[in-house]
């Protein structure tokens, strides 16, 4: 009976005349109640992050009205969430995948960086002419990104699968050989004209975007939601279906949940691991791509707030679930480009960190149930 | 008072002082009653023994006195002082000391640390050597070789058990609760164990020794309660009366001894050949050293043993789970060794493996999932690489029927199933292929006897189709009722085979006596 162990009591002695009892649960819970958790955990935050905007003195109705405003109130500034969405869900989903095998991959964002090196490659090393149509361009920048990042997945994998060496240190301190390796490019062999960056793509490189199509369809004026949004939703879509209905999928969730189980059925867990990381290290290298290609246009230092590390945090949020990574991306999306509005950093950060303890905090509530106990039925 | 046993020298029990009196304890668990209205005393200088099943509320008893967790009536009462025990360090403050089954060491230090650890002192400065000293002299007054300086992980099993009794005495416990203790051990490590806890009583301390092993409850007890179901069966009854039998019903509620029915056959064809193999455990220790054995169509071998002579890395061995070193093994004449485990799935060899939780299943994933992990590579349920999640969950429902598996869904994860359940989902997965061979290993074990006769009757099903099955169980009984041949593993190899089920052969043959030698002994008789 050991295992019952975790049942905790909490007791508020005397004050009430009751006990509040947390006992785990021995059935799963209805369908409708995660979300309603996380729904709630997301208002409880919201309550306390606006107590604090309360005491450094601002309005904190005002404030969130304008959050809510400045990223989703109009088809413009929604556009631009979605445009901060996009490299967030190829991230997401990178370390979805790999969470889901309990690979620890904390290098989306090196991952990242090779993938945007990978796309520039194509366009700056001049393998294709200056003026090649973009249907061979943008297909053949993706896989290049995709390929990028994969090969920085592979490294650690193949390292974790080989020689057993902890992929946690390997990735994270592959991110800066990334950063070190892209510095190599701006600084020196691609700079323009000595300043830290490449010389701007060619039209024909760049992710077509909404406002392209404006002189067709006047409201797309201004929109600079690009088909990398597209490319990202897509990659949910094969995400979900290679975990939930392919053998190999199969193999990464049963990997994922029990290793020795796996083993015992016969599943080849050290390819699995690069695999797998080659995966997760590819669709990072996808977010880089589309970035560069969609939104930068250049490859140059500063591409990414940390967006590899973002990702950590979605996937969690998201409970490796690639269509949750979705919502969640966007949410993100939003509190970013919104945040930005009210203040540079600060008050929307930190509101940001609330949202996250409450949402891992309220998974407590999925594993127990709450139960009240009157002090007489308990003697 | 003049009688053989060891206890003979010792005071009447009725004289001794009481230490421990626990009176009518309720514990109750989320949908289990693991301890209704129990009691339970223990006096000093006494060891008490606290028999029962798996899952019929031992551990939980204790940990409600070792202070891990609190009952939800009763009292308990220390030298006739109800007392309320909150923690385990409450616990030992009142003397109370408890052993756990899994050791609670940190591999990485040495034995003095580990006994220091979280103690007041030494203040300071560590001053090793000098505690060394002092526990290597205080192991010395129970008999207890320990080197204060090895570090754990360098130590035997049966060394670091020593050394989780040494840190409750040197905390000045006075009553020592022992979870299973022998359930690790080498049998002559258990004859070590149990001096030492005759001296231990001769010095004062007493004893609750939890097993549910008759022959060694027999063996070292004084006095006897027996739990089943949560409910005491017997509480506090002198050991000296109690016949095995008389135990054993208490403990099971039933005649132990009850036989399944099983069809007169003939063995048929070879099915599983092991010639000389060799293969080293974890450690890199030799496991198996030249084993040899045969198995027919359609016959159920018994594979005996004490737990640990290599049971589980033969079981390894056959499945491609683990390497050998040297030897052969054929699977219906083909050479399966050092095969990948997705070969030797392929080729029909089922395994139900001891740990149903930890390795035959994925708690989170579903039934649906759970059922198809030996055959998701193949038509029907893939196609190509996809995975025809219909014809997945179609398979899992007639499973479902077929083996009278009880789930609100096949979309309902493994860990919410009850250990009968989980067993008969996995027997399902592995049964269902019509494998030529079947390893089971301790497939009845902790589970009530419902469930049990379901398992034994699903094994039988299996030898009347023509599977050849090879049986590993410490229920010598089990073994007995189902196996045609029974083969007797000591330390890698076959100490002899059996088809009579002589339990006292089978006994001598466990402890490492070789069958020619014991019938030369009758020989000579």
């Amino acid at each position: 009976m050991t295992e019952n162990i975790t049942t905790t009591e909490y007791k508020q002695r005397g004050l009430l005349p009751f006990t509040i009892r947390f006992e785990p649960r021995l059935t799963e819970p209805p369908r409708w109640y995660p979300p309603l958790v996380s729904l709630g955990a997301i208002v409880v935050a919201l309550i306390i992050g606006g107590v604090l905007i309360a005491q450094a003195g601002g309005d904190p109705f005002r404030s969130y009205a304008h959050i809510a405003r400045a990223s989703f109130g109009s088809l413009g500034v929604f556009s631009d969430t979605l445009v901060k969405a996009t490299p967030l869900i190829l991230v997401g989903l990178a370390c979805s995948v790999a969470f889901r095998m309990k690979l620890w991959n904390i290098g989306a964002e090196g991952q990242f960086f090779l993938g945007a090196f990978g796309a520039s490659a194509v366009v700056l090393s001049g393998v294709l002419p200056e003026g090649t149509s973009p249907w061979l361009f943008l297909p053949l920048m993706m896989i290049a990104g995709f390929a990028g990042g994969a090969i920085w997945g592979f490294i650690p994998g193949f390292l974790k699968a080989r020689l057993n060496v902890n992929e946690i240190i390997t990735t994270l301190m592959m991110n800066y050989i990334a950063i070190a390796w892209n510095n190599f490019f701006i600084f020196g062999v691609w700079s323009e004209g000595g300043f830290q960056m490449s010389p701007m793509f060619p039209r024909g490189a760049w992710l077509p975007r909404l406002a392209d199509y404006a002189k067709q369809i006047p409201t797309f004026r201004g929109l600079t939601v690009h088909l990398g949004f597209i490319i990202a939703v897509g990659a949910a879509v094969v995400v979900w279906f290679i975990l939930y209905r392919s053998k190999w999928g199969y193999e990464i969730r049963l990997i994922g949940d029990n290793p020795r189980a796996a083993e015992y059925a016969g599943i080849n867990i050290k390819r699995n691991i690069i695999l797998v990381m080659m995966l997760s290290g590819g669709l990072a290298g996808l977010a880089g791509a589309s970035e560069i290609s969609g939104v930068v246009h250049r490859l140059q230092g500063a591409i990414s707030p940390g967006y590899g590390f973002t990702g950590i945090i979605i996937a969690w949020l998201a409970k490796l679930n690639p269509f949750a990574v979705i919502l969640v991306s966007i949410l993100f999306g939003a509190l970013i480009l919104a945040g930005r509005e009210i203040q540079p950093s600060g008050i929307p950060k930190m509101i940001q960190g609330i949202i996250l303890v409450c949402l891992i905090a309220s998974d407590y509530l999925l594993r127990y149930r709450v139960r009240i106990v009157r002090r007489a039925e308990e003697a | 008072m003049m009688s053989d046993t060891p206890t003979s020298d010792r005071p009447d029990l009725t004289e001794l002082p009481m230490m421990i009196e626990m009176r009518g304890i309720v514990k109750r668990f989320p949908g289990v009653l693991a301890n209704d209205h129990v009691d339970f005393d223990l006096r000093q200088g006494e060891i008490h023994a606290l028999l029962g099943e798996n899952g019929a509320g031992k551990s939980t008893l204790m940990n409600i006195l070792a202070g891990l967790y609190r009952q939800d009536a009763g009292t308990i009462f220390i030298k006739g002082k109800p007392v309320t025990l909150s923690s385990p360090k409450h616990a030992i403050n009142e003397g109370i000391g408890m052993v756990h089954q899994h050791f609670m060491l940190v591999p990485s230090q040495t034995v003095t640390e580990n006994i220091l650890l979280g103690l007041g002192e030494p203040r300071f400065r560590m001053r090793l050597p000098e505690y060394d000293r002092r526990i290597a002299e205080f192991g010395q007054r129970y008999g207890m070789k320990v080197d204060p300086a090895a570090k754990i992980w360098q130590i035997s099993v049966g060394e670091q058990q020593r050394v989780e009794i040494l840190k409750m005495l040197y905390r000045g416990a006075n009553v020592l609760i022992m979870d299973e203790p022998t359930a690790v051990l080498a049998p002559q490590e258990i004859e070590t164990l149990f001096t030492t806890l005759r001296a231990m009583v001769t010095e004062g301390k007493s004893i609750i020794f939890i097993s549910h092993k008759l022959q060694e409850v027999s063996e070292i007890a004084d006095r006897i309660t027996v739990l089943r179901k949560g409910v005491a069966t017997a509480s506090g009854l002198d050991a000296r009366g109690l016949s095995r039998d008389e135990l054993a019903q208490l403990m099971v509620g039933r005649e132990v001894l009850f036989q399944m029915k099983k069809k007169e056959q003939k063995a048929g064809k070879l099915v599983l050949s092991v010639q000389d193999v060799h293969a080293e455990n974890d450690k890199g220790l030799p496991a198996l050293q030249g084993i040899s054995f045969e198995i027919r169509s359609g016959e159920v071998v018994g594979l005996a043993g004490v737990a640990g002579n290599g049971q589980r890395e033969l079981s390894q061995v056959i499945t491609g789970l683990r390497k050998t070193t040297s030897g052969r093994i054929e699977l219906n004449g083909e050479d399966i060794n050092n095969r990948s485990a997705s070969f030797t799935i392929q080729r029909g060899v089922a395994y139900v493996p001891e740990d149903r939780h930890h390795v035959g299943s994925a708690p989170n994933l579903s039934v649906t999932d759970n059922v198809i992990m030996k055959k998701y590579r193949s038509a029907p349920i893939a196609r190509g690489w996809i995975l025809d999640m219909g014809v997945a969950t179609d398979f899992a429902k007639e499973l479902k029927e077929a083996y009278e598996i009880i789930v609100p869904s096949v979309e309902t994860p493994a860990r919410l199933l009850s250990g009968g359940n989980l067993q008969r989902v996995i027997l399902a997965r592995e049964t269902s292929g019509e494998p030529d061979l079947m390893i089971a290993v301790q497939p009845t074990r902790g589970l009530d006897v419902g469930a049990i006769e379901g398992v034994q009757r699903l094994l039988l099903a299996q030898r009347e189709r023509g599977a050849a099955i090879l049986l590993m169980s410490e229920e010598l009984e089990e073994l007995i009722s189902l196996s045609d041949r029974i083969l007797v593993i000591y330390e890698g190899q076959v100490m002899g085979e059996t088809r009579d089920g002589d339990v006292e052969k089978i006994g001598l043959m466990m402890i490492g006596t070789r069958l020619e030698d014991i019938q030369q002994g009758e020989k000579r008789d």
